[in-house]
């Protein structure tokens, strides 16, 4: 793996994050993403932000009653991505697969701050989280975003339009207000994180083939699955 | 009744809570830290009492009570499935919650909390399970610092006849075998209780805590703890006496010690000594 580029994580894996707001399209494209690598012969794994078992419950029933606070909101997805990285994240890149994160920690640095944490604390909480190989940010205003949760006919969770921040009581109002902010804070890190900026305004599959360009650069050198069985048996 | 001198409850060690109330809180935040079977919840419960007797609202707190998630974190202990981050991040969930819906509403109210745990406790338990020791300390920096924060401490063959007498066997998490230091218990509590232990030392002079000598009687220990609290009350040196009815530890024989009966250690109850020589650093007692 001499002529593939270095890693900060160390790992033999490859790490891709795509981040972006609700309805910024990054989910279908990690997707296509997967489909592709796969067919072309890659091994490759898939993970998406609030998916594990234990935590999640948790976070459904604080929810439900209400028990969450900025802080204890901020620590349970903590608590849930770090089971998440130690579980389905680290063991797949250290044995060499090519992990796709839909999201990964930079939406907790995002969605904190706005709800009032302190980024300097947020981001120590997260440190066990090596930095990506590469983080695609998906920017979308946040109209067009709006306007494909409401095409796809996708219910707006109370969560999702930042309802607990009491900036509107009309949620499509509060929905708008609470993407603004997290859009502005995005923006502020995009810079400091390395994001780079896919114009998420196209359609799929312009943004798809501008993204398997950039995919394939950085994946240059690195060894399929055929390779890989073909060096270990010979 | 005197109000509590400490005027700065609600700082907190350097990040601020949001919605956290803006200045200082009337109350005083008690802490009383120590290993498992150093007396500590005897203790909590000696201080609650005469705290009441003496006029002031007691709130008595502990690790693992909130609402929130103690359930879950029960059923993940019970499983061993989790990874140690994430256990280090779930505890901190529930120190949280506990944070903010009882002690911080508490000492609003100008209540005395107590605090049988705390952070330092989650610290260490995390530390020794590979956390950076800069990760744990920014981690629980949003928490309140307390007004005194009492450190029990007691030699390592104390502690395993007292989590035997208390519990008839020792806890798989307590003798840290998630650790794998070794695969006999006996062995691993030692093991664990001085990896944590040297947590504790950097954090006594780091967080400056009243170490007490719980070699000793629970009485002995008390009359020392009073001492050293007495002054946040303004209550002079001169407490009260010991309230009646105040019990001592059972000891590891009062409740079927089993087969260590009869085979207890000599100096589990080394002489009382005399009074007013609490709060002293002292090296550790081997």
């Amino acid at each position: 793996m001499a002529d593939s580029p270095s890693t900060t994580h160390g790992f033999p894996g490859r790490l891709l994050v795509f981040e972006g707001l609700d309805g910024s399209g990054k989910s279908t494209q990690a997707r296509l993403i997967v489909k592709w690598l796969r067919a072309k012969g890659y091994r490759v794994f898939f993970t998406e932000w609030n998916s594990s078992e234990l935590v999640s419950q948790t976070i459904r029933r604080g929810k439900k009653k209400g028990l969450l606070t900025p802080t204890t909101f901020s620590l349970l997805h903590a608590t849930d991505f770090a089971d998440r990285f130690e579980r389905h994240i680290a063991p797949p890149l250290q044995a060499g697969y090519i992990v796709v994160s839909d999201r990964y920690a930079h939406t907790a640095f995002v969605r904190d701050t706005v709800r009032g944490c302190d980024p300097d604390w947020v981001r120590n909480m997260y440190r066990f989280a090596p930095t990506p190989d590469r983080i695609f940010y998906f920017r979308v205003n946040v109209a067009t975003s709006l306007g494909r949760k409401i095409a796809s006919r996708q219910k707006i969770s109370h969560y999702e339009a930042g309802m607990d921040l009491g900036l509107s009581d009309d949620v499509s109002d509060s929905y708008e207000r609470f993407q603004s902010r997290l859009r502005h804070e995005y923006e502020r890190i995009a810079t400091i994180d390395h994001f780079r900026v896919i114009d998420a305004e196209r359609p799929v599959e312009k943004m798809q083939a501008d993204l398997r360009a950039q995919v394939a650069t950085l994946l240059k050198g690195f060894p399929t699955a055929e390779v890989l069985t073909r060096a270990t048996s010979s | 009744m005197r109000r509590a001198r400490e005027a700065e409850t609600g700082r907190t060690y350097g990040t601020r809570l949001p919605g956290m109330p803006d200045g200082k809180l009337p109350g005083t935040l008690i802490v009383v830290e120590g290993p498992d079977g150093s007396g500590r919840s005897t203790e909590v419960n000696l201080l609650s009492e005469w705290l009441e007797i003496e006029g002031h609202a007691v709130t008595a707190t502990g690790l693992r009570r909130s609402t929130l998630v103690s359930g879950e974190i029960d059923r993940a202990k019970q499983g061993h499935t989790l990874g140690a981050t994430t256990l280090a991040l779930f505890y901190a969930v529930d120190f949280a919650d506990q944070l903010e819906n009882k002690i911080i509403p508490a000492l609003s109210a100008g209540s005395v909390v107590l605090a049988d745990r705390y952070i330092y406790t989650l610290m260490a338990r995390a530390i020794a399970r590979g956390a950076s020791r800069e990760w744990a300390r920014q981690l629980y920096s949003f928490s309140v610092v307390p007004s005194m924060t009492i450190f029990l401490e007691a030699r390592p063959d104390i502690l395993l006849h007292r989590s035997i007498g208390q519990y008839g066997s020792l806890d798989y998490w307590e003798s840290g075998m998630d650790l794998c230091l070794s695969r006999d218990r006996f062995r691993s509590f030692f093991l664990y209780q001085e990896r944590l232990h040297q947590q504790f030392s950097w954090m006594m002079r780091d967080y400056s805590f009243q170490v007490v000598d719980a070699n000793r009687s629970p009485e002995a220990v008390h009359e020392d703890v009073r001492r050293l609290i007495a002054p946040l009350f303004g209550a002079g040196s001169d407490p009260l006496p010991m309230p009646r009815g105040a019990r001592a530890y059972p000891g590891p024989r009062a409740r079927g010690a089993g087969p260590l009966r009869g085979r207890s250690v000599g100096g589990t109850r080394p002489p009382r000594r005399p009074p007013g020589r609490a709060g002293r650093s002292r090296p550790r007692p081997r």
